[in-house]
């Protein structure tokens, strides 16, 4: 779950981690508000949204007065802003946060994530900062320290002190850069972060350390023990069918094909979005339906899927393990009745009691479309993707 | 052989009580598991499926010689059970939980490393599917029944496309030795390469197929291990080919692991390692099939 930047900002700041004086704002007064309880004479605005590479896309105005920063407000509160990282869906601004300008005399990197490989907490550090770090990766890997966090123990300053070396620190800074490094890394521990982020990690004009941006994301798995991180989640940043889904405890994530997908599983769903791919359709959605699906379950997956209006035909894969295909097939006739389905149905089914589910299909008097195998189901709805767009060409 | 469990495994299920393990223990007993108790916590003496029900794994451990376990306990409570089980000289555990926190599964992780190599707990999992020697144990909640005995070993992240390919194997004949579902979290007790080392050494596997997925620098370890250390095929399939990029995966991640991540990458370097690719997830079978008629 990815937070603000000012929301991060608030939690390192208990850290001990210092960022530039800022407020947050929802309207275009309140922007106003916030920078005349700024000193000096030049303020950023900087919009709040759960992507990177906000600058390039227009979301971050340096003002060097009020009515700058009126406008600035009014140029980025309800727009949509599209970055490299959003798609061209983009994601809505709804609030942005009002920060003192900062005199920036170096520029550098700090991050702190797990390792997949080492399972364990890396501490990674540039003194080249400011850039794109995977860039930095790729042209400079010198430029880049990684430390590995023995989780016994945890972070020991030795270790601090060497990633504030490698940054490039002088010995007056060398305190409180050990506090920022502490700081990140005791709230990606206590917070159950995945990631903490610092770019740009800036020392200003007056030798003073302080975290520019920031950036933190953290476990879902662990949010029934974080309960002050989950209240920070903004519904506003996510795809609404994809919060729709994790409200009914589907895992759903939106494609821009037209063929909607009911899976089992998540390596088979990706496998059947590979196969339909392969047969020359695009899905149009991963969706992993769990097991023990239920009627109602399933019928709330369908109407998920075909709430996307672009969906031309759909296609049902169930390996019954823990789910049998009786209860699937069920709830397929079930939600293809309530429904009212009218795009091509391919349903294929297999395990756990497969010949009773295939006997419902049947009997339903329904026109669904049957399949035995992966293969043959991504062929059939394909084929009926084909037949009901040149349908559609047809009426046209 | 066949690898990590048989007839013989004595088998403890944690979280016995509770309905999932309830549920699973019953048909891990129809298709013949050899299951001797379970553990629950406050309900030690009871009886529960007609098997003891102990407080400890330590209990159940020295009372009824339980050797491996698997673990059906909430998330919340999983990790403090998988090192229970390592604690008490379990040799063998399977965590089922799905939705453990990673730092939780660091911990673990760092507990199994105290012990000597010789003396320590394997475990698979969190979230998969278990573990089965067709014909002989389970020890997970797959469905036996789609899975023949024979010479093929299946390791896999997922569930269910594990029994996809189980399926097809056994609709052209080809049976296996073990599947083993190591699970699809950022942080697992045993990797794809660890269970290669196991299938190289067990004399009943001939082949083995791996069932890989985006994310992560498992798959290419792998197959780095099968071009240095193997004498056995190994077939690979990798989902996702369709995936769109960066929907789980972290940020910064791409600079930790020099291997790509994406399936296209992890194709593209097991095919340079050797690696007998199945182009698509409905070629599993007939990909093994070819292999095997090779030998």
């Amino acid at each position: 779950m990815d937070i603000h930047e000012y929301q991060a900002k608030e939690i390192l700041m208990r850290y001990g981690v210092k960022t530039a004086e800022g407020g947050l704002a929802y309207t275009i007064e309140e922007s106003v508000q916030r920078a005349r309880e700024i000193d000096g004479n030049v303020w950023v605005v900087k919009a709040q949204i759960h992507s990177g590479g906000r600058g390039k896309a227009g979301g971050i105005k340096v003002c060097r007065t009020h009515d700058e920063v009126r406008e600035a407000a009014e140029e980025l509160l309800g727009k949509i802003l599209v970055t490299r990282q959003t798609g061209s869906v983009g994601k809505v601004c709804t609030r942005v946060y009002v920060e003192a300008g900062t005199h920036i005399a170096r520029e550098m990197y700090l991050c702190f994530l797990i390792d997949r490989s080492s399972e364990r907490i890396v501490m990674i550090g540039s003194g080249q900062g400011g850039m794109e770090i995977e860039e930095l990766a790729h042209t400079n890997p010198h430029a880049i320290k990684k430390i590995f966090i023995e989780p016994a123990v945890g972070l020991q300053d030795f270790q601090a002190r060497e990633m504030a070396f490698a940054l490039g620190m002088e010995a007056a800074q060398l305190p409180h850069a050990v506090k920022t490094i502490r700081g990140c890394y005791r709230a990606l521990r206590d917070l159950d972060a995945n990631m903490v982020e610092i770019n740009p990690l800036v020392i200003t004009g007056s030798g003073e350390l302080i975290a520019l941006d920031a950036k933190m994301s953290f476990d879902e798995n662990a949010l029934f023990r974080r309960h002050e991180v989950a209240e920070l989640r903004d519904k506003t940043q996510a795809d609404p069918r994809e919060m729709a889904a994790s409200d009914h405890g589907l895992s759903y994530i939106g494609l821009n094909g037209d063929i909607g997908c009911m899976i089992n599983g998540a390596g088979l769903a990706m496998a059947t979005m590979d196969m339909i791919k392969l047969a020359g359709g695009e899905p149009a959605n991963f969706l992993d339906v769990g097991g023990g699906a239920s009627a109602e379950r399933t019928e709330k997956a369908f109407r998920l899927v075909l709430a996307d209006k672009g969906v031309k035909a759909m296609l049902v894969n169930i390996f019954a393990g823990i789910n049998r295909c009786d209860w699937i097939a069920q709830g397929v006739v079930q939600a293809v009745r309530n429904i009212d389905m009218k795009i091509p149905l391919v349903v294929r089914l297999s395990g756990t009691n497969v010949e009773e589910g295939q006997r419902i299909i049947a009997e339903s008097g329904l026109s669904i479309i049957t399949a035995g195998t992966l293969a043959e189901a991504a062929e059939k709805v394909v084929q009926a993707r084909n037949g009901a767009v040149a349908e559609e060409c047809k009426g046209i | 052989m066949a690898i990590l469990i048989d007839e013989s495994t004595r088998i403890i299920v944690q979280g016995f009580t509770g309905k999932i393990g309830t549920f699973h223990a019953q048909d891990m007993i129809n298709y013949g598991s050899n299951i001797v108790g379970g553990v629950t916590p406050g309900k030690g003496g009871q009886q529960h499926l007609g098997r003891p029900v102990f407080n400890t794994v330590k209990e159940a451990v020295q009372q009824v010689g339980a050797n491996a376990s698997i673990v059906f306990v909430p998330p919340a409570f999983a990790a403090d059970s998988i090192m229970e089980a390592a604690d008490a000289g379990i040799k063998y555990c399977v965590a089922i939980t799905d939705g453990i926190p990673t730092q939780d599964m660091m911990t673990v992780k760092n507990f199994l490393r105290r012990f000597p190599i010789e003396e320590r707990m394997v475990l698979t999992g969190p979230n998969c599917a278990g573990t089965i020697s067709p014909g002989r144990s389970i020890l997970g909640i797959m469905p036996g029944h789609i899975y023949m005995q024979g010479d093929v070993g299946v390791v896999g992240r997922s569930g269910t496309l594990g029994y996809e390919a189980a399926d097809q194997m056994r609709t052209l004949g080809i049976g296996i030795s073990t599947s083993v579902g190591i699970g699809g979290d950022p942080i697992i007790g045993s990797s794809h390469r660890d269970i290669l080392e196991r299938f190289e050494e067990d004399p009943e596997t001939k082949v083995v197929v791996m069932i890989g997925e985006i994310g992560g620098p498992q798959e290419v370890e792998a197959g780095i291990f099968s071009r240095d250390h193997m004498s056995k095929p190994l077939v690979a399939y990798i989902a996702g080919l369709t995936a769109p990029e960066g929907r789980r995966m972290g940020h910064a991640g791409a600079i930790i692991s020099a291997a790509g991540e994406s399936a296209a990458e992890k194709v593209a370097i097991l095919k340079e390692l050797g690696v007998t690719i199945s182009p698509t997830p409905s070629a599993i079978g007939e990909t093994v099939a070819k292999v095997l008629a090779r030998m």
